[in-house]
Parts: C-alpha cells; structure tokens; sequence
C-alpha cells in the first residue's frame, strides 16, 4: 500500500484575497478586454474597419482589471491608453468603444478624438491625452476636491513607465505627496515605451524606488498576477480613502504588442515575447481557477464565445452608427448650456 | 464708497465669489501665508482656510493641472501664476487638457489662470511678457485683459462663473496706479464685449490692457489740434468683440490697433484683418498698427521705454494716420 | 551652546593660497551684496536685488572645485561662484544698475548673464531650466571624451518642477558629467521647504534618478569644496551625475522689498550662528593659515578698494542708448 504523503497547507501570500465570485467576474473581464482589443486590433484594423491609430493593452489585462476591481461609483480614474480594462468595469459598452474606434457619433468623443483618448464624467472616466504624464496632476486635482469637500472618494490614475519621465508626472506626484491627496498612481512598466526599453528611460530598475523621493510608500508587483495586483491595489487604496496620502505601485508586465498597431515592435528580443508569453496573465489566472476547482475548462470556453458574442454585437452595432456629421465641427468647443 | 485699486478690485472679485461659493479656491505659489508676490490674496488664508487658499511647491503644470482635476469634479479653481510668464511652464496643460476636454469628451474645464503681465516695472525679459498670443490660437480658451478696477472685478468673476477655461492677464503696471469708486452690488463684465473709453469721429484707437491709458493720452493731446479720437477698449482677445471692432471703424474710417504684445503675430493681426475683410469700403486710410519690436522685452530703462509703445509715438502716428 | 566650528575633511587636499583665496571670495560675495544694498536703497540699482547672504560658502566651495574647461551655470544666489569663475564686480554692477557697459548691455537683469567662452551659461527666471541645459552641455562632454563637468544650482523650491526631474533623469540615463548643488536653504519665497516636498531631505531624490547623492553642510566652504570635488571626479570617470544637496539658509528676504516677516525669529537666529565666514574666519585664525587679524584687515580693505572702484566705473556709465535695442535678436 503506497503512503499518501499530507498536503501541505498553503499560506496565503497576500492580506486581500477575492472570493470566488470575484475571480469569476475579474476573469470575465480580463478574456471581454482580450477580445475586445485582439479584434480591433488583429482583425478590424488590418481590414481597415477602423478610423486612425490602435494601441492595446495585450498582455497587460490583469493590471487595468486587478485595480478598477476596487473602484466605488463615486470614485475618479484617469487611465492611459492600455487600460481598457478600466472603461469596461465602469459599465461602458464594448458598442461605445469600438464605435469610439470607428470615429461614429456614437463613441464616447462623438467623432471627436480617437482610440483611448475617451472619457466621461458621467462614468468618472477622465479622458487621457497624449501628453503622458499630463492626467497625473489632474489626478491630484480631484483628489485635492474630495479632501475641499470632505468626500470619501478616491483617484486612480494610470500611466506606463515612459510617462515617469516627464515633469507633469513629478509634479503632480510632489503636490499630491505634500498635501497627503487621496490618489494612487499607478504604474504599468511594460518595459517598452514605443522602442526605448527600460534601460534608456531611467537609471533606475524601478520606477518604485521613486517613492521615496516623494515620502510615499512604493511597491513592486508582478503584474500579470491578476490576486497580486487586487491585493496591492486594495491595499493601495485603502490607504488613501483613509487618509493616508497616495501611493506608488508598480506593476511589473510586458507589452505582447508593438507600440501601436502599426509597429511591428523589431526591436524587441524574441526570447522576451516567449518568455513573458510563457506568464499569460489569463491563461495563469485560468490555470489556477482549474487546480482549484472554481472553473472547468467548458466553463472557460463559454466565457470565451460570451465574450465573443458580446464584441460580434459590440461590432455589428458600431459598423452602422453614423458619422458625425460635418456642421457639428464646430460644436461645443465651448459650453453651449448643455 | 471706498475708492479701489485696481489689485484690490481683483481681489475683491475672487473674495467675494469666495464667499458665496464654496466651490471656488485658490492655488498657488505664496499665495496663502505671503498673501501673493503682489498681495492679490491678501487676508484669504485667515478668512478662507488652508483648503481654499492652498500654498503649492513650484510646479506650474501640477498648479494648472490639479486647477483641472479638481475643475472636472466640479470645483472653481482660480489658479495663480506668479508673474505671467511662467504660464509657459504649464502650456501643455493649458492647451492640450484645459482647452480640449469639452470639445473632445464633452467635460468642461471651468477654471481661470491668473498672472501679472506686462512692462514698464524694470522687470527685465521673465517678469514683462504679454503671452496672449501663444494661447490666441487655441480653441476652447478665453483671454481677456481687463484695464480698469471696474473691469477687473468684473471680468474675474465673470471668468470665475464662466464654463470654459478662462485666462486673466491682469496688467501689474496698473495694480497700483489704477483706482476707482466702484459700486458695492454684484457686477459682471461680459467675456467678449469691448468698452468705448472715449467717443470719437475722427479715428479709433483699438486697444487693451495698460495701452488704454497711452491711447487716452494720446487721444487728450490729440483733440488740442482738433483731431477728435475714439479708444476702444477691447477688455477680451479671446474672443473679440467683433461687433465693436467693425463699428468703430466704420464710424471713423482710420484706424490704429495697439498692444503692449510685440508686432509679430500679436493679436493687432487679427483686428487688422477682420477689419480689412469686413469693413475694407469704410476705410480712408491704412490700418496702423502700433506695437513694440520682435524683441524679448529688455530692461534697462532707456531700452525698455524705446521698445514700449510711448504717447508721443501715437500722437505722431495718429497725426499721420489723419492726414492720409 | 558651543559655537559652530567648520573643519577641513580629511579628503581635502588644500595650500594656503587656495585657503585664503576660499576667504576672500566669500567676503567679495558678501561686501559686493553689501553695496548692491547701499546702491538699491539710493535707488541706482534697477529691478530687483538678491542676495545669497549665509550661503556664500555653497557658492564659492563648489565653484573654487570648477577646472579648466567645466562649464557653470549659476542662479540668482550664486554670485560667489560667477566671482570664483572671474567675473568682475564692475560687471555685476553694471549690470544691476542697467548700464550699457554691462554684460547684457542693459537687455537683462541680476545675475542673467554669462559667455560660453568663459564657461559661464547665463540662467533665466525660471527655475531649474537650467538643469536640462547643462545635462546638454554635459553630454557634449562625454561625446567628445573631454574630462570636464558641468555644475548647476537649483533651491529647494526648483526641485518640485518638471525642468529638475527631466533634467536629472536624462542626465542619469545617458550617465553625463553633470553636478547639480541642490540648496536647501529651507524657504522658497513663502513657502518653507516642508510645504514643498514631503521628504526630509532632498538628495533622496538622487535614489530616484539612479543617480549618486550626497549631504553636505552648505555653510562649511571646505565641505562644499571637498564634496564638489568628488562629485566632479566621479562624474568625469563616467559615473553619471551626482546630487549635492547643501544645507543652509536664506538669510534675508526672497529679494530686497521681502522682509520675510513669515521666517520663525529663532530659526534666523539660529543659523545667524552659523554663519560661514565667521566660522572660515575663526578657523584661518586656529590653524595659523593667516599670520594674525591683520591679514585678515588687509584682505578685507583689498575687497572694500575693488568694490568702491567698482561702483564708481559702473555709476559713471551712460545707460544703454535706445538704438540698440534690436541688437543681437538674431545672429
């Protein structure tokens, strides 16, 4: 007779651990961001079903998902353009943002702006311009009018490592250090910005050992571990819906795409892609919910054809919402008492 | 009544809206304890507060950027830069976020930039400047240049109250030398409505900001030899008061723009040519623009008064100008 | 309690002319503000006046570790180190009083003036631009193997801006000769140094750009001295910029019309102990590096002769005549 040999108990790695229910809804929205940008990016630009530029987030979908897990209603996000993960959690339809992409009227910008650079206050959703670093003052602003009017509420702003370098960026993360705001910054190093790899952006390893130069805790996670990014981020948070002033948090990834859809990203070392392709964050995430009995892989292939029945409507929907039309050029470059 | 000075008209503005709405705050650098370099804030921080008149490091990006975020949740900041000139430290947050948001994702931007700007203080090239013209061609922007303590008050609280980011270039020349008995109500000086300084039939002087009260010299010299000069006042650059502008040229029929903005690409560009679209038949003579050099303002006093449009320099050109 | 003491690091290798040389460019610094004081108040000066009064030992230590072929880039409180460069106080006069014979011929104020064939890169308003500047003419350095640095000064205020944070992460990652004295002299206008970062000490910024730091106490010259001399061997051997963060204080207002009413009475009292040329002073004495107080006299007298010489050339000059004022727009 052979011994079974005890299993060990396993200690939880982190303070915040989701439940199960949570898992599932973090998994649905991690597969419904992969879809999403997978067929706007591999599939409708290459048809030229799209209007301008593309910029996804393929490989990165635990982080925008892992943090905005944590939003309240009330509370402010200002992402950068790889976080789409973030508009879907704030109850913005895939037939808006893919509209968005087809410059329809119908998009959050009405035409006006394209790809990620959407928002809406509505959603408190702050749109994102090109100029990185630029939302991470604005972030601080809003945070700055919570803590005016007594408010509970928080902002998360999301920025890549290129962004760090800029001056907006320091100087926002400096007046939100000294007023002790309540906003979290966080950090998508991805590695790559455009074709500069991290070793010709800074001199530093990581962007997390700039947290002290503003008195502010910083933290280093892997981000493609979607229970390590909720953990952090909850943390993160908490800290500052209590008080505590904001945080650093630097999510460790890979970017499995060029820059854009146009860039076929040369420049970076295959064995890199076949490394990081290796730490899927939803195959991982997949794996784990399998070994621990929470998914089945039927179930998992279900949730992939929902997805994918939910982009096929998102698309179809898009594909016949107008144009803006041209007199409305000039709308609403300032208020009009709407 | 108590007679205001122009620095206090502007500070009697942002107080006043202060205290009947608790949305609107302060920010900037020496604004709360120092009161501001030129004391526009004075007393704010016993009265209002530390969250409303907030002290920030120097970083005119986070000062104009945070105005923004706090804007799009729905504050009223009045963001101050110390001298104007530093707002170039912050251009991209002015033209790329500010002046953007609601034409792109429908969300306005209700905040006011403030600064002292202009010369003839011995303030050398960073503390003279006149930076309408960097932010005159940006859409989604408002500029005005008020001249009088009366406008003072009432342009910042109608740049306060407006939607729309506001930039308020308040003329530090005139702090102090500018007074008036104003009216104890609530008053509001519509943005985009220029004021007629001086009724004239002769030619018009088309101007703003501390240049007014050359043209009003000039216009007083002028009326001894019979030549009788109307000032118009633009008080908004952005935008302009079209109406006026083409009103008093058709009355006079010779014109002279005026600006404490150097020549190149000033905003007397643009009154000359809407002038020169609009009213061409009305017009007996060239349109004349009087501005100083394409220099960086210099500071010595003697260059400094050879490059500032002077009252003897438009008595000659008007004299010029009616002759034609 | 005891006195404040300055002392030679054990680093330092210095002869007795470069220990007196050390003093007599701190009284200059001090004497020449002394008279722009005197001139200011009989309303010669034109514009604003600042003063580095208490921190004449940041300016001069770091400026005396320049060499041959380094490149400087003062700002407005660092008239010791345009001094320890060469720059006549007929000059600084001049320029104060807006004279034609100035640097600038009138066309700017202060302390904005220099001549790139002197090594002197003159700065502007706003603050830490200069930063970017000098990581620029740093990287030209290390393009052309020259053995040399460039060496800039911010305050504590000019470290919250985005000109100090792209300036200094550039320089780190393209790892160029350039030395950046941050003094910390605890008051940016208004505004005291804990309203303007939330850090203690601002060299751990240096962390953050991956980039050496160091501590110094600014009003000991010999530190400074020792401190930028390191830091200039170590970015020269190609060991990426270095931050010095000097302690001290501003003694006066943020300019002259500033009584800086909102500086804590013991606080000035404080560092008026600390004063460094005092301290210098008290030290050239022990150690037997001047022969006694007449030395001292004597340098002192030297400097009072220059600065009234100095006066007499600038107020005697004529004003700028308008018809320059094109001049020099373009080349």
């Amino acid at each position: 007779m052979v011994e079974r040999q005890a299993v060990p108990v396993r200690k939880p790695r982190f303070a915040h651990v989701p439940d199960d229910g949570t898992k599932l809804k973090m998994l649905h929205f991690m597969k419904l961001v992969r879809e999403i940008e997978d067929r706007i990016e591999r599939k409708l630009y290459r048809q030229g079903r799209i209007v301008g530029g593309v910029y996804v987030g393929r490989g990165q979908e635990a982080i925008s998902v892992g943090t905005a897990i944590h939003m309240e209603k009330d509370d402010v996000v200002a992402p950068s353009h790889r976080d789409m993960g973030v508009f879907l959690m704030r109850g913005i339809t895939p037939r808006r943002i893919v509209a968005q992409y087809m410059g329809r009227r119908a998009g959050l910008t009405r035409g006006r702006d394209g790809n990620m650079h959407m928002g809406d206050m509505d959603y408190n959703v702050i749109a994102f311009v090109s100029h990185l670093g630029d939302n991470v003052p604005v972030a601080a602003g809003a945070a700055l009018a919570f803590v005016q009017r007594g408010e509970k509420r928080v902002a998360l702003c999301y920025n890549g490592e290129g962004a760090t370098s800029r001056g907006d960026w320091h100087e926002g993360l400096n007046l939100a250090s000294v007023h002790k705001l309540p906003v979290v910054y966080f950090i998508n190093n991805n590695a790559y910005a455009y074709s500069t790899p991290m070793e010709l952006q800074m001199a530093i390893p990581d962007v997390a050992i700039r947290a002290s130069s503003y008195g502010i805790p910083g933290e280093i996670v892997d981000g493609n571990d979607i229970v390590a990014v909720y953990d952090s981020a909850k943390r993160a948070i908490d800290r500052a819906r209590a008080g505590l002033g904001p945080s650093l948090v630097e999510y460790k990834t890979f970017r499995m795409t060029g820059h854009s859809a146009h860039d076929d990203a040369g420049y970076v070392p295959p064995e890199l892609f076949e490394e990081w392709q290796r730490k899927d964050p939803i195959l991982r995430f997949e794996k784990a919910l399998v070994d621990e009995g929470v998914l089945t892989p039927t179930r998992i292939e279900e949730m992939q054809k929902e997805c994918a029945a939910m982009i096929d409507d998102a698309v179809d929907w898009a594909e016949q919402q107008p144009f803006p039309a041209p007199e409305e050029v000039t709308r609403d470059v300032y208020y009009e008492g709407k | 009544m108590p007679v205001t000075t122009y620095l206090d008209a502007i500070k009697d503005g942002i107080w006043e809206e202060m205290e009947k709405d608790d949305r609107v705050f302060v920010l900037g650098e020496d604004v709360g304890i120092y009161g501001g370099a030129f004391k526009v804030t004075k007393g704010m921080l016993d009265r209002f507060g530390p969250m409303r008149v907030i002290d920030t490091p120097i970083s005119e990006s986070a000062i104009v950027g945070a105005a923004i975020g706090a804007a799009l949740v729905g504050m009223r900041p009045v963001a101050e830069m110390q001298f104007i000139d530093f707002i170039s430290c912050c251009f991209d947050q002015i033209v790329n976020f500010a002046a953007k948001c609601r034409y792109r994702w429908g969300a306005g931007v209700p905040i006011v930039v403030r600064g002292p700007c202009g010369g003839g203080v011995h303030g050398g090239p960073f503390h003279s400047q006149n930076p309408e013209s960097y932010f005159f061609n940006v859409p989604g922007l408002k500029i005005v240049c008020p001249s009088t303590a009366y406008d003072a008050k009432g342009l910042i609280k109608a740049a306060i109250r407006d939607p729309d980011p506001v930039l308020y270039f308040e003329h530090k020349f005139l702090y102090r030398r500018i007074k008036e008995d104003l009216p104890t109500d609530d008053f509001v000086v519509p943005i985009g409505k220029a004021a007629l300084r001086r009724e004239g039939d002769d030619l018009s002087i088309i101007t703003y900001g501390a240049m007014v009260y050359k043209a009003l010299e000039a216009a007083e010299e002028l009326s001894k030899t019979g030549l009788d000069v109307e000032v118009l006042d633009l008080r908004s650059i952005l935008p302009l008061d079209e109406e006026a502008i083409l009103a008093t040229a058709k009355k006079t029929s010779k014109v002279i723009v005026l600006h404490e903005a150097t020549m190149t690409g000033g905003p007397g560009g643009e009154v000359v040519a809407r002038i020169a679209e609009k009213a061409f038949e009305y017009l007996d003579g060239p349109i004349v623009r009087i501005a100083p050099p394409d220099t960086p303002v210099p500071y010595s006093p003697t260059l400094e008064e050879a490059f500032l449009p002077q009252t003897k320099g438009i008595v000659a050109a008007a004299r010029k100008l009616a002759a034609y | 309690m005891s006195e404040y003491t300055v002392f030679a690091p054990a680093s330092l290798t210095l002869d007795r002319t470069g220990y007196l040389e050390l003093y007599y460019f701190m009284v200059l610094n001090r004497k020449l503000e002394e008279r722009l004081g005197i001139l200011y108040r009989q309303n010669k000066v034109v514009g604003g006046l600042y003063s580095s009064l208490g921190q004449e030992g940041c300016s001069v230590g770091s400026a005396y570790a320049l060499e041959r072929g380094d490149f400087l880039a003062p700002m407005i409180r660092n008239l010791g180190a345009m001094l320890v460069r060469g720059v006549n106080p007929v000059d600084v006069m001049a320029q104060y009083c807006a004279r034609a014979i100035g640097p600038t011929g009138g066309k700017d104020l202060n302390l904005h003036f220099g001549w790139i064939d002197r090594g002197i890169i003159s700065p502007i308003s706003m603050l830490a631009a200069l930063v970017p500047v000098m990581a620029g003419i740093a990287l030209e350095m290390k393009m052309k193997g020259k053995k040399n640095m460039a060496i800039t000064y911010v305050g504590d205020g000019a470290t919250s801006t985005t000109d100090f944070h792209e300036g200094m992460n550039f320089a780190a990652v393209q790892k160029v000769p350039l030395v950046v004295v941050v003094e910390n002299n605890l008051w940016a206008y208004s505004t005291h140094v804990s309203r303007q970062a939330n850090v203690a000490d601002l060299v751990v910024r240096a962390e953050g750009y991956g980039c050496y730091g160091e501590i110094v106490d600014g009003n000991n010259v010999l530190a400074v001295l020792d401190a930028t001399r390191r830091a200039r061997a170590r970015c020269v051997a190609g060991g990426g910029p270095v931050m010095i963060e000097a302690k001290t204080f501003r003694r006066k207002g943020h300019a002259e019309h500033d009584d800086a009413g909102y500086v804590p009475q013991e606080q000035r009292a404080e560092w008026e102990k600390k004063d460094p040329i005092d301290a210098y002073r008290r030290l050239l004495l022990a150690r037997g590096l001047v022969t006694g107080e007449p030395e001292i006299a004597e340098i002192d007298a030297k400097i009072t002769a220059i600065l009234e010489n100095a006066a007499n050339v600038a107020l005697a000059a004529p004003f700028p005549d308008p018809s320059t004022l094109m001049e020099n727009v373009y080349g």
